[in-house]
C-alpha cells in the first residue's frame, strides 16, 4: 500500500508523554527507548513511515505541538 | 503533497511550562486556531486566571492581561466595556472559576457581559499541589482529603454549566472534553460557537472542558485520559445547554 502521509516531530520540544502513541490507530508511533532530548525526556518519533495514514490524531492530541503531518 | 496540520500562528513559539500530557497544551492550541480561523487575532483581548494556566499570556499571540485569583471576569468586564469592538475571552481552570471566582463568573453572566469564557475543569487544584477543588469527584483523594471527597462534609461536586445555564444572561453554555481526538474536534467546535455569540453580540457564552492533571492524580498521561472518560464524563455530561437558538 503506498505512503499516505508523513508525519514530522520536532524531539526538541516533545515531554514524552504518550499521549501520541495512545491514538495512533495504525501503531507506528513509539517513545526512544534510550535516546533523550535537551528537556530530559524520550521523545516520540515514527518508527514506520510508510504506514502512516495522515489521520492526524497524534497532532490533535499533542499539549505541544510537537507534530506536524503531510498528506501526500 | 500538502500540510494538513502544523503549529497555528495564534499560538507564540514559547515551550509551556505545563506537566507531559497536562491538555492545557490541547485546549491552548483549540483557542488559537479558532482565533485565527475566525480572523481576530488581531482585535483580541485575553485575560489569564491564577492557576496553572497563569502564564497563558506568554502563549497566547494576542493581546493578553493577567488578573487576580477569580477576578478574570470582571477584568474582562472592564475591557470589553472600554473596547466593545475588541473580542475579550477569559481562560480560567475549575479552582479559579467554581471556587474564588464563583461570584465574579455567575455575575459576569447574570449581566449578560459581552464575553467569552473557557473553563478548564481538571476536579483538582493544580499549581498549588493538588488541594481538593469544589469540583473535586466523590472518592477523589487530594491533599486535602487524603481519605477521598466525603459527601458528609465537603459536599458534591460543583456543576458549574448546568447552574450558569439557569441564568438568563448567559447565552451560550457547553461542556466538552479532550479526552479523544474525536472530542477534540468536538471542543474546537464548541469554543467556535461559544466566540460567534460574542462576535454577534449575542451575549456571555462559556465552554467547559473536562480537563486532566496526572502529576496531581498520580497517574500516567495515558492513565488520566481513561480516569477522565470512566469518572468524570459520568458526572459531568457532556453536551450543549444552551445555545443562542433555544434562548429565543
Amino acid at each position: 500500500m503506498a505512503q499516505k502521509g508523513r508525519t514530522t516531530f520536532k524531539e526538541d520540544i516533545c515531554k514524552g508523554c504518550g499521549l501520541c502513541v495512545s491514538v495512533c490507530p495504525v501503531k507506528i508511533i513509539a517513545l526512544e527507548e534510550i535516546e533523550i532530548n535537551r528537556k530530559g525526556y524520550h521523545p516520540a518519533g515514527i518508527k514506520e513511515m510508510e504506514k502512516c495514514i495522515a489521520c492526524q490524531n497524534c497532532a490533535l492530541i499533542c499539549p505541544d505541538l510537537v507534530i506536524t503531518v503531510e498528506k501526500l | 503533497m500538502t500540510v494538513v496540520f502544523e503549529r497555528t500562528t495564534g499560538l507564540t513559539e514559547v515551550e509551556t511550562h505545563y506537566c507531559p500530557g497536562c491538555t492545557h497544551g490541547i485546549i491552548h492550541r483549540l483557542v488559537a486556531e479558532v482565533l485565527v480561523e475566525l480572523d481576530i487575532l488581531d482585535d483580541t483581548i485575553g485575560v489569564c486566571p491564577v492557576g496553572c494556566s497563569v502564564l497563558a499570556y506568554k502563549y497566547f499571540n494576542c493581546d493578553m492581561q493577567q488578573a487576580a485569583h477569580g477576578r478574570a471576569p470582571a477584568v474582562a468586564t472592564g475591557a470589553k466595556r472600554v473596547h466593545p469592538d475588541k473580542f475579550v475571552f477569559t481562560y480560567q481552570g475549575d479552582g479559579d472559576l467554581a471556587s474564588i471566582g464563583t461570584a465574579e463568573i455567575v455575575h459576569a453572566a447574570h449581566r449578560g457581559e459581552k464575553i467569552s469564557t473557557i473553563f478548564v475543569n481538571n476536579a483538582i487544584y493544580g499549581m498549588t499541589g493538588g488541594q481538593m477543588a469544589p469540583t473535586t469527584l466523590i472518592g477523589q483523594k487530594a491533599t486535602t482529603a487524603p481519605y477521598g471527597r466525603d459527601e458528609e462534609t465537603m459536599g458534591m461536586p460543583l456543576r458549574m454549566s448546568e447552574m450558569l445555564a439557569t441564568i438568563d444572561g448567559a447565552k451560550f453554555v457547553e461542556r466538552v472534553s479532550v479526552d479523544t481526538p474525536a472530542n477534540i474536534r468536538k471542543a474546537k467546535r464548541a469554543i467556535k460557537k461559544c466566540f460567534q455569540v460574542q462576535l454577534e453580540g449575542k451575549g456571555f457564552g462559556i465552554v467547559e472542558v473536562l480537563s486532566t492533571c496526572p502529576t496531581n492524580w498520580g497517574l500516567t498521561p495515558v492513565e488520566s485520559l481513561k480516569w477522565l472518560k470512566e469518572n468524570m464524563i459520568p458526572y459531568y455530561p457532556l453536551g450543549n445547554f444552551k445555545s443562542p437558538e433555544e434562548v429565543e
